[in-house]
This record gives structure tokens, sequence and C-alpha cells, in this order.
């Protein structure tokens, strides 16, 4: 039982989610409770997954006992452990809190919802855990078309935002299928360990530097990179509350941990600087990306779509890590997914509940948030405060790798561009926390100082909390972010350090 | 030249092909067509698989008449041709169809909200 963990983590969700509708058949509430129980148990797997690899260094499991290069291979290392655990206790978060939200967006719906849910989950899991090219496609597509359907459950543009958004990854999808192919044709094998033993040797052929642009282009699509973004704030910002708490925070992150993985293990990271000059390029891609992001988001007063654009943003810091091309700035790159994971949930969540509650999302519109809705803000204030960049939380920590690592590789506009855009998310973020927090000040206030006897309206705003169902997991996704703030220096040296050997940057 | 044009034919058709797919999508207003170039750009992708698998004058990876005692399993790899990029795009053929589900399933959707599917209608009537 304990050599299978590897392949449960995938086998219970995708297996509950078949299993859904037909519990939806005999009792519609049995699923949300079934959906917890799945993610729960796929959380667990992977959480003892991720001490055993701890423990006793990388896993490597064989489906059907097929030895590699010929069968499929599950690789689970340091790197892979961690963004499996994030994933899976992420998803279980949101749909811990997805009940109230669904019950009120998606009514009826609800059966349908988490099979496509849970299948997406699936897709995200196995992209991450899979050691094999071909494999991490299927599952690539597994979780996007599932999304794409996810997406298009949404009100108003949604199913236009989808159908655009079908358009752009297939796109990306396809293009990834053709550079596993240009690998296949120049090496033989599908196999990531195989394909970094055997690319050394091809490495000046023409055709592995068009598998490269090829996957560059296919991830960055997949991702939503700058001038590859165009789905992104629409697909997100019309999805139904829950499912963009769910992908805005995982899918483009995956394709992130996608992108790393492609450096670190199949490709080496000195093949950009050395061979194939493609950072000098994505360098001022990524500085106009950022600076794009962040002035699109400063015109945005629907918060929702501010954070979208805000994700299109943080993708450009995670590939500053990888334009840097170094140790310290592939460990910015690294430890800023599994940040961003958490803020983007923390904001994302936050910003849902605010929405059941208030059924508004313009920026001008929250006065008196603070004293109907106390706790939410209060996790809205820590993911605010984590994504400008405020020391104890874990936004910090990534980037100030992010920024060492960007000025040891002398690449100094990234550096101002990082600083700007946290400068821009400062802007961003005191303008909502203004209009929250900050009462507006009462007509005519100045003047009758002496008139004591009237009544204050603000005394009648009473409390108006978010239901407990979602504060519970809100609250989890705040405290994390706090932990892996304080913490960040043991993550960095027990998981990161282990999957970024120095040896890596010698070649 | 000629020679490299003709004598690699499947790679340039399976280049034509794509390029239609994408102007298919970028080009053309209706959200069928765009569909349609979607699928024409996968099917691409599926052709560029299958050639890469080729050789001239080899068979299918099927032994006719192997022995039963083992004695012909010395077998020339030049004869045969490589299965696994066929049986790769079995799987790629899966994948495209969910996507064309997923894709006309949404533009009923779209056309059950705007009565039409020519894109520039959908976006006046957004306004």
């Amino acid at each position: 039982m304990i050599d299978q963990i590897p392949v449960l983590v995938i086998i219970i969700p995708l297996l509950c989610s078949v299993i859904t509708p037909l519990l939806g058949l005999i009792r519609k509430n049995l699923c949300y409770p079934w959906v917890i129980f799945a993610l729960a148990a796929s959380t667990l797997c992977s959480l003892m997954l991720l001490f055993n690899v701890m423990d006793t260094g990388v896993i490597h499991y064989h489906l059907g006992n097929w030895n590699p290069p010929v069968g499929i291979e599950y690789v689970i290392d340091h790197l892979n452990a961690m963004v499996l655990v994030m994933i899976a206790a992420t998803a279980l978060c949101v749909a811990i809190y997805s009940r109230k939200s669904v019950e009120q967006e998606l009514p009826g719906k609800s059966v349908f919802f988490y099979t496509v849910f849970l299948l997406q989950v699936t897709g995200m899991l196995g992209i991450v855990i899979t050691g094999d090219m071909f494999n991490l496609y299927v599952f690539l597509e597994v979780a996007s078309i599932a999304g794409y359907a996810l997406i298009a459950a949404g009100e108003g543009k949604a199913p236009l935002a989808s159908f655009r958004y079908i358009i752009m990854g297939t796109v990306g999808a396809s293009f990834y299928l053709l550079a596993v192919g240009y690998l296949y044709i120049k090496t033989g094998s599908l196999n990531m360990a195989d394909l970094s033993r055997i690319l050394p040797h091809v490495i000046e052929s023409k055709t592995i530097i068009i598998a490269l642009a090829m996957f560059m282009i296919g991830t960055a699509i997949k991702m939503g990179l700058f001038p590859f973004h165009a789905w992104l704030p629409d697909a997100y910002t019309e999805a139904p509350t829950t499912v963009s708490s769910l992908m805005a925070p995982l899918f483009t992150k995956v394709a992130s941990y996608v992108m790393i993985r492609l450096v670190i293990t199949v490709f080496y990271p000195s093949i950009f600087s050395e061979i194939f000059p493609v950072t000098e390029i994505m360098t001022w891609i990524v500085f106009a990306g950022i600076l794009y992001a962040g002035v699109m988001a400063l015109a945005q007063t629907d918060i929702k779509r501010m954070f979208t654009y805000l994700i299109v943003a943080e993708i450009g810091y995670i590939m500053i890590g990888i334009c840097s091309a170094n140790k310290v700035g592939l460990t910015g790159s690294i430890l800023h997914i599994f940040n961003d994971i958490l803020m983007m949930a923390c904001l994302f969540t936050a910003l849902g509940a605010i929405y059941y509650k208030t059924g508004t999302r313009d920026v001008y519109k929250l006065t008196f948030l603070h004293r109907k809705m106390p706790i939410t803000l209060a996790v809205f204030l820590v993911g605010a405060l984590s994504v400008m960049g405020v020391p104890p939380f874990c936004g910090f920590f990534s980037k100030w790798y992010l920024i060492l690592g960007a000025i040891e590789a002398d690449k100094f506009q990234l550096v101002i561009v990082l600083l700007i855009s946290s400068l821009i998310s400062a802007v961003l973020f005191f303008r909502i926390i203004e209009n929250a927090y900050i009462e507006p000040r009462e007509e005519g206030d100045h003047h009758d100082d002496h008139d004591h006897g009237h009544v204050e309206p603000k005394a009648i705003i009473d409390m108006d909390e978010a239901p407990v169902s979602m504060l519970i997991p809100m609250v989890a996704i705040a405290v994390s972010i706090i932990l892996f703030g304080v913490f960040s220096g043991s993550i960095v040296e027990n998981i990161i350090d282990k999957v970024l050997p120095q040896a890596l940057f010698l070649l | 030249m000629l020679d490299f044009i003709i004598g690699k034919y499947n790679y340039w058709i399976y280049i034509l092909l794509m390029m239609i797919g994408f102007y298919a999508m970028i080009g053309k207003k209706n959200l069928m067509k765009k569909i349609i170039g979607m699928n024409i750009f996968q099917t691409a992708t599926i052709l560029y698989y299958v050639s890469i698998a080729y050789k001239k004058g080899a068979t299918l990876p099927i032994l006719s008449h192997a022995d039963a005692h083992g004695m012909q399993s010395a077998i020339d790899a030049a004869n045969y041709i490589n299965p696994l990029p066929h049986v790769l795009m079995l799987t790629a053929i899966v994948v495209m169809v969910a996507t064309l589900g997923v894709a006309v399933a949404i533009l009923i959707m779209i056309y059950r909200k705007y009565n039409t599917l020519e894109e520039d209608e959908i976006l006046e009537a957004e306004k």
C-alpha cells in the first residue's frame, strides 16, 4: 500500500470525480462532502509523499511496472512533492469554501460542477507528478479542458471568454506537443530523466533549439505570460467565484512549474545564456509585461479584473528568476511559485466572500466594509501586504531572492521593474484598503460641532460576516502565508536547495 | 532546392496546414470557422507525428510469420515503421475530440445567448 502512494494521489480524485455524478443521482448534497473526502485523501497522500521524499530522497514510481524509458514513470523529488502538497491543500481549502458560493452562483448545477472540479485538480496534480513528456501533455489537456468547462459556467461574457481561452489554450498545447515531437526525433525518448542524459550530446542541433522555442511559446500561453496573456483577464474575471479561486492560484503556477521543470531537469539552465540567447529577448519581454500588467491593473475598477492583471505581473516575476538563469534567481522563482499560490488563493477567496455578501466588486463601493466583514478584510489585508512585499509575509522573501538573482546576472532592468511593480501594487491595494477601512466624513461634519444630539449613521451598520464554511479556509490560507514567510529560510534549505545543486549551473 | 521541397513534401504540407489553421483562427469572424481552424491546426500536428514515424519500404510493426520457438526473434528494425508516434497520436486524437466537444458545447451556449456566431455582432451586443 505504502509503495502505491504516488499513483494514489492521482487515482483518488480521478475515480472520485467519475463517481460524483452517480452520487448526485442519489442525493445532490452528498457531492460536497464527497469532494472534500477525495481532496482530503489526496492531500494526505501528497503530504506522506513529501515526508517520504525528505527522508529517503527521490521516489521513482513505474506505472504498470514497465521500466522507463519504455513505460511511464512518476518521479517525485523535493520540488514537485512540495507543489503537490500545495495544489492538493489549496484545492481542499477552495472545495470547503465553495459550498455557499456554488449554491448562490450555480444553483442546481452543483453535481456537474464538483465532477469537473475534481477532474481539474486531477489534471493539475498529474502535470506536477509525472516524469514523462507526453503524459504531461495529456494531463495538461485534462486540466485545461476541465478549466474551459468550469469558466464557461460563469455569467455574462463567460462563454465568450472561455471560447477565446479554448482557442489560445489549444494553440499552446499543440506547440507543446510539437516540441515533444521534435525532441523525440532527435533523442528517441520521452522520459525526462532519459532526455536530460541524451540532450547534452545533441544540444547544438537546430532541432533542439526549435523544440526549445516551441516549448517556450506553448508553456508561455498556458501560463499567461505577457504577450500571450490575452485570454487570462477575461477568463478569470467572468468565471464563477469558486472557479477563479481554484484556477487563478493554481493553473498558471502549475504551467510555471512546467517551465521550471524543463529548465532545471530536461535542459540545463546555462543553455539559455550560452547556446541560445533566449534570456536576452525574454528579459525585455518580461520587463514590458510587468509594466503593462501594472498599468492595466491601475486602470481597473473591478477588483477581480485588477487581480487578474496582478497574476500576469506575478507570472512575470517568476520569469525574472528563469531569465537570470542562476541559482539565486531560480530559488526565487520556485519560492515565488509556492508563495503566489497562497497569495492569490488568499486574495481571490477573500474577494469571493465580499462578492458573496455584498454582490459588488467595485473598488468604490466598499465603504463601511470593515464594520460588516472584519475577518474577511483582515485576511484580504494579509494577502495584500504579502503581494506588496512587506517583510513578515511570504511575498517579500521570494522577491528578495529574485532581486539578488537579477543583480547577479547583471540584469538591472529587471530589478527596476520589480521594484516599480511592487510600488504599483502598493498603490492598488491602498486604494482598496482606503475605501474599505476609512469611513467617509459626514456631510456638514465641520460646522455643527456643537450639535452632539444626532445619531451617528455608522452605528446602524451591523456586522454581516461571511459564513463559517468560507471563513475557515480563508483564515487557514492567511495563516499559512505568515508561516511561509517566517519559515521561508527552512523551505529554501530543505526543499529548493535539494533540487538546485550547484553542479547544475557549471555546465 | 527542388529536392528540398519535394523530398520532404509531407513536412511542407504540415506547415501549410498549420498556417491555414492559424489564418482561420485569427482572420475569420465566424466562431464556428475558428473552431474548424483550430481542428486543422491540431490535425497538422498529427500529420507531423505520422510522418516522422514513416520509413520508405517499411511495413507495419506486426510479426506475421514469427514461429513459435522464437527462432526469428532477431528483427531488423529498419523493416518496420516506428509505432510509438502513431500510438501517441491515438491519445492526441482523443484529446482533440474532447476539445472539439467542449468548444462546440460552449458555442451552443454563445448562440443561445446572442443568437449569432459572428464575432463582430457579439461584440456589438456586448456594448
